[in-house]
């Protein structure tokens, strides 16, 4: 079948309309795949979150209990927590982000700017575990710097809030040097000038040009920092353990056996919490990146 | 000059402008920024490499004991690294495997012939950047629940078995494979869109080529650099994971590190050193490999170049 096309399909239209089913059968392993891989544990969550069985009849039930209880007590504290440290770092990474990379398109130097960007790369990545252990031989307890500088008798504790905020900074500055470089790079130079032609200072420049074409890129960045720093676990269970409520490690905490009944469905109410926020974020950030692009042609 | 080529292609027309502006603009704007410019470098320099050295003396450096490299020779022979490791490539390697194998096909799919599905493959691939790792385990954890508590006397429970096998837990490809997708997918994406796609496989079938040689002959060397990406971000990924391992009870690369880090703090920094410095050898090599020129016609590669 597939091998008599070329030679009966020498006219463009017929050829483009055989292709159409087989094409279609390609998507296929993708859809199904996602399907299984990905909706499967999904709608397990869900489920979860809002059913309850019944462990003497077997029965299951709806309700709401299991939501009301994610959102109360420690396990709202939890959730605000992580609210309030994503945002936090989303913002003062984004804020240093944007310094970094402005120095270096304006600097106009080429090998600066792919080292830059290479160490980005490399650095964005570089969450987790080995980021945790980094920072603890740094300004752990007993690290190199904390002792050469005796940070402990100034109030430093990296087992902290401000100590996590330090750390995820390591991996969300790299993030925004890398979302805004693109956006930094499609403010033309022609723009300053016309605006230095009609007479336009630095500032107004800014304020009238600049910040307006970037902002779509500048919220995009930071929403996508703060769903970067709101979904990380391992660098804080590697880190704080659970000194600082994180709403990722009630999760694990709930989710790691020897716990309450009932407590593995608050952790999948807690799953469905972290979703809807996480989607809310997305929500914000897919439009406006399309409406960046506009702009940076 | 530097300045110049990037948005050369862009500016055209309106070069002209260009030299008349460049002569006032410089003596105006340039002093200033090069002060803020050294301080913000600066300041970002230190904050990014203090802990790279730092980490490194850590794990050479006892006090009161001098010098040792011993976190590091004792390594090779440290209880359960090379197992750990060599699973963790493992699953590296079947994900993107299989992540390629699904996201390659589909999206040259929509691009040819089917592009009512386009928005529905982007939605799939996109959809796990909404779901946070942790929320995914916790819905894993629940399925392989299902396992024992229904299914122990259907012939799926063998899957369910087979899958949570301790020696290769293919389980954890599934989760890094959804985990990888929208990383694929932006890559592959982004490499299509360099490529005209229709007209390459048109020009090839007219040609009398068969539809594997199509794929592997004429569209996938067009997407060198951005499979070698998306097995980079992949690899990254996987070798670093932590969260989705360690709650299913597993013990690939991330986990064994902290597993030992109670007992051998110098060997658990050294280690993470290795590990990111193993990953920026790794970006080096495959974004060398995905633009080197090989003996292959190069006529699109400088457009890939930015990408």
């Amino acid at each position: 079948m597939s091998s008599a096309t070329p030679t009966e399909g020498t006219a463009g239209g017929t050829s483009r309309r055989r292709r159409g089913p087989r094409t279609w059968l390609a998507a296929l392993p993708l859809i199904a795949f996602t399907a299984l891989a990905f909706g499967l544990p999904l709608g397990a969550l869900l489920f979860g979150a809002v059913t309850r069985t019944d462990p003497a009849t077997g029965a299951t039930a709806l309700t709401g209990e299991h939501l009301s209880r994610s959102l109360q007590g420690p396990y709202l504290g939890s959730l605000v927590g992580s609210v309030q440290l994503s945002a936090l770092t989303a913002l003062i990474g984004s804020v240093l982000g944007v310094l970094i990379a402005q120095a270096v398109v304006t600097s106009r130097s080429q090998a600066l700017r792919s080292a830059v960007l290479t160490a980005s790369g490399v650095l964005a990545n570089f969450g987790g575990v080995p980021l945790a252990f980094a920072f603890i031989a740094t300004v752990g307890i007993s690290g190199v710097v904390t002792q050469l500088a005796d940070l402990t008798s100034l109030g430093w504790n990296l087992y902290s809030f401000g100590g996590l905020a330090v750390v995820y900074l390591y991996f969300l500055i790299p993030l925004m040097v890398l979302v805004i470089m693109p956006a930094l790079d499609g403010l033309r130079p022609q723009w300053r000038e016309a605006a230095q032609n009609a007479g336009a200072g630095g500032r107004q420049y800014w304020r009238h040009v600049g910040i307006p074409v970037l902002a779509p890129s500048l919220l995009g960045g930071f929403v996508l920092l703060f769903g970067s720093a709101f979904a990380a676990h391992a660098t804080a269970a590697a880190l704080v353990g659970g000194s600082v409520p994180l709403v990722t490690l009630k999760i694990a905490d709930a989710l790691s056996g020897n716990v309450m009944v009932g407590q593995e469905n608050v952790a999948l109410a807690l799953g469905l919490d972290m979703i809807l926020i996480a989607g809310l974020v997305m929500a914000i950030y897919l439009p406006l990146q399309r409406r960046s692009a506009r702009w940076l042609r | 000059m530097a300045a110049m080529t990037p948005t050369a292609p862009d500016v055209t027309p309106e070069s002209g402008t260009r030299p008349a502006a460049r002569s006032t603009a410089p003596v105006r704007t340039r002093r200033r920024p090069r002060v803020w410019r050294g301080l913000v470098l600066g300041l970002g320099g230190a904050y990014f490499l203090v802990p790279l050295v730092a980490s490194f003396v850590f794990t050479v450096h006892t006090p009161g004991q001098g010098v040792s490299f011993e976190a590091y020779t004792a390594l090779l022979s440290a209880d359960g690294f090379t197992e750990s490791l060599l699973l963790s490539l493992g699953l590296a390697a079947a994900t993107i495997a299989l992540s390629l194998l699904l996201a390659v096909p589909a999206l040259v799919a929509v691009r040819l012939g089917a592009p009512r599905l386009r928005p529905v493959v982007e939605v799939m691939c996109m959809l796990p950047l909404v779901v946070p790792p942790i929320a995914l385990v916790t819905g894993i954890s629940t399925v392989l629940r299902w396992g024992p508590d229904h299914l122990s006397r259907t012939p799926l429970y063998q899957t369910f078995l087979a899958v949570q096998n301790e020696d290769f837990p293919f389980v954890l490809v599934l989760a890094y494979t959804v985990m990888a997708l929208p990383f694929v997918y932006r890559s592959l994406d982004a490499g299509l869109r360099a490529v005209d796609v229709p007209t390459l496989v048109e020009a090839a079938r007219n040609c009398g080529a068969s539809w594997p040689y199509v794929m592997l002959r004429v569209i996938l060397p067009n997407l060198r650099s951005s499979l070698a990406g998306a097995a980079f971000l992949t690899l990254a990924l996987v070798l670093g994971e932590f969260t989705t391992a360690s709650i299913l009870g597993f013990r690939p690369f991330a986990v064994w590190i902290v597993s030992i880090s109670g007992a051998q703090a110098r060997m658990s920094v050294a280690v993470s050193l290795l590990s990111l410095l193993i990953t920026w050898a790794l970006l080096l090599v495959l974004s060398r490999a995905g633009t080197a020129p090989t003996g292959t016609p190069g006529a699109p590669r400088t457009s890939r170049k930015e990408s």
